[in-house]
């Protein structure tokens, strides 16, 4: 018998084959689901999105940001100004508008770096009121008001005459299809691209440098260069998903667009509520998130309050959120990372006492 | 000339400014906690100050002496059952336990107060401005003003002349060692808050009386007081006022030049500093 490390689990391995399955259904449901169901789908999906890149920040990295939205303004307004005045199709100006983030991100993180701990927090917020005010004052996106994705350029877009004639639907639903592909590819692609992350030597590095940062460095971690890596990658992500929304939304303002409350209170509260510093902690805070809003959409602050409220007892109490309530009851990892060494003489040993 | 009178009114404003900053830098000078429903509690206050107003008829400057020992009170409980429990080595669970305060506080005000604006009453007094050579200067910013200095000359007393301030020194440079002296740091961070309340309750008089308030103007107060404290230097309460003042006079340039500027040029104003003293103006020789 020889030994081999393995980060597999019983659950895990069922974990995948589920998901497998759910993955396919997922990209099966404008088969059969309506056009509610797909726009209910597609917000879960991006704030799933937004709330994996924040618990990278965050729960892994260490670097607790509340100026997110300055990234999902970034890329929603890339977007535009791509697609309005840079003639771009929509679907290309996407993935383009996570540069522009990524152009916002270099100088965030430059003065942001610059403050510790809780101060880094009202920092980043503080770049991203500049980052909105400058945007206001664009004049040829529509200033302070904001502006309209143009007829045509929604309607040609790729892709959406070909699900219009295979799924036999109307335009405005073949975009929020096409949406909602996106959406679902990104969730995934970001899931599993973080998942790759950290079970790398680049994930045990940041896991060290988050756990204790003056003992990583010393077996040789670059912690600085580990805070970058994650702050840019967090805010292209960041910066994708807000322009897929807004493609979405093919309307735009700064108010909206740099909303501390939409961007950044919300994809907190998922995170916190469905547990930091895991991956199925988000997936489990996001359909907390939604069910809730389905119940209280109608009372208004009242909503807010309760998240905030939630947020607060969630942290007091299980610092680790619902995810990792269960998972320390029942051991459970449907994304293990940590590293065990099993078989040869270590099983062994166990039979015969 | 009328840069002068610019930068005066810039000066005043900064006196606000240094006001909103004066309980988030003692608190942060103290326990290492930052606030973040800092802007919302100045906000809270106002509409407090404003409910003794129209309830019990009271002038706004009695309101605010009546409302000061409830705010004393409301920020020891929320040290002591709430915040105390946050405090540690880990920085997630305070700054994530404040930001979910801020939005609930945020939300029960509007729920409680609609997001109607509102303004404290004012009389001749308050509106009334005076000619100092070239420059026009209004009671109201003056009051502001020597309050902010009031408060941290009180601030300084306190910190250096009473035996709680000792305590406070004591418990700021380590929590350990001041316990086994028979401090218990709950009591003191539990004070500590109680006090920035207070300083929250004379600020939020002042934002009450010079321009109009609702639910929503939280967030931009709280960016405004760590934007002086960072400024100023960490710990340093003078240094608050400058960086204050800083900011005040940021805004009044900026918007002498361009309206649309004024909170920009503000933020573009705590940029610069950062980029070129990262650590403030007046920093403390350690930490």
């Amino acid at each position: 018998m020889t030994y081999f490390v393995t980060t597999q689990t019983p659950a895990s391995r069922i974990a995948t084959v589920a998901g497998g399955i759910l993955i396919l259904l997922l990209f099966a449901l404008p088969f059969f689901a309506g056009r509610g169901t797909i726009r209910d789908m597609f917000f879960i999906l991006t704030m799933l999105t937004l709330a994996q890149f924040w618990n990278l920040l965050a729960g892994y990295g260490g670097l607790v940001s509340v100026g997110q939205q300055a990234f999902v303004g970034a890329g929603a307004y890339a977007l535009f100004a791509l697609v309005i005045l840079g003639g771009l199709d929509p679907v290309l100006a996407v993935p383009l508008a996570g540069g522009a983030a990524l152009a916002v991100a270099v100088p965030t993180a430059f003065f942001a770096f610059r403050l510790n701990g809780a101060y880094f927090a009202i920092g980043t917020w503080v770049i991203a009121e500049v980052v909105r005010l400058i945007v206001a004052q664009w004049k040829s996106l529509g200033g302070g008001t904001g502006t309209s994705l143009p007829r045509d350029a929604t309607r040609d877009m790729w892709f959406v005459e070909l699900i219009e004639a295979s799924l036999g639907v109307r335009s405005a639903a073949a975009r929020d299809i096409l949406a909602y592909w996106i959406s679902l590819v990104l969730a995934l692609a970001t899931i599993g691209g973080i998942y790759w992350l950290l079970r790398t030597r680049r994930g045990l590095a940041l896991a060290a440098v988050r756990d204790n940062v003056d003992a990583a460095r010393s077996v040789g971690v670059d912690a600085a260069r580990m805070k970058w890596i994650v702050f840019l990658t967090s805010a292209f992500g960041t910066g994708v998903t807000g322009a897929l929304i807004y493609l979405q939304k093919a309307r735009i303002s700064p108010d909206a667009a740099f909303s501390v409350t939409d961007w950044t209170a919300y994809v907190i509260f998922i995170v916190v509520i469905g547990g930091i510093g895991t991956i199925e902690g988000p997936i489990i805070g996001v359909l907390i998130f939604f069910a809730l809003q389905s119940l209280l959409a109608d009372y208004g602050s009242w909503y807010l309050m309760t998240l905030g409220v939630l947020a607060i007892i969630v942290m007091l109490v299980a610092p680790r959120g619902l995810w990792g309530l269960l998972s320390e009851k029942t051991g459970l990892h449907l994304f293990p990372i940590r590293r065990r060494l099993q078989g040869g003489q270590l099983n062994r040993s166990e039979d015969t006492p | 000339m009328i840069w002068v009178d610019t930068i005066a009114q810039g000066v005043l404003l900064g006196g606000l400014y240094a006001l909103f900053a004066a309980g988030l830098s003692l608190v942060f000078g103290i326990m290492r906690l930052v606030n973040l429903a800092h802007g919302d509690l100045i906000v809270m206050g106002a509409y407090l100050i404003l409910l003794l107003v129209t309830l019990l008829g009271l002038p706004p400057f009695l309101a605010a002496a009546v409302a000061m020992p409830l705010m004393f009170c409301i920020g020891w409980c929320l040290q002591k059952f709430l915040l105390n429990r946050t405090l540690g080595d880990d920085i997630l669970p305070p700054l994530l336990v404040t930001f979910g305060l801020s939005i609930a506080l945020q939300n029960a005000l509007l729920e409680g107060f609609s997001a109607d604006s509102q303004r404290l009453p004012t009389n001749a007094m308050t509106t009334a401005s005076f000619q100092a050579g070239p420059i026009s200067l209004g009671v109201m910013p003056l009051l502001t003003f020597g309050s902010a200095v009031l408060v941290i000359i009180g601030l300084n007393q306190l910190f250096y002349r009473t035996e709680l301030g000792r305590a406070f020194r004591a418990t700021s440079d380590d929590a350990t060692t001041a316990s086994l002296m028979g401090i218990k740091p709950a009591n003191i961070f539990a004070a500590a808050t109680g006090i920035a309340l207070v300083i929250v309750t004379i600020a939020a008089l002042y934002l009450g009386l010079r321009a109009n308030f609702d639910p929503n103007v939280g967030p931009a107060r709280l960016i405004y007081a760590f934007e002086a404290v960072i400024i100023g230097g960490l710990g340093s309460l003078w240094g608050t006022l400058a960086g204050g003042i800083i900011i005040g006079v940021a805004q009044t340039v900026g918007a002498a030049i361009n309206p649309e500027w004024q909170i920009l040029s503000g933020h573009i104003a705590f940029l610069l500093v950062l980029l070129v003293r990262p650590r403030g103006l007046f920093p403390r020789a350690h930490d």
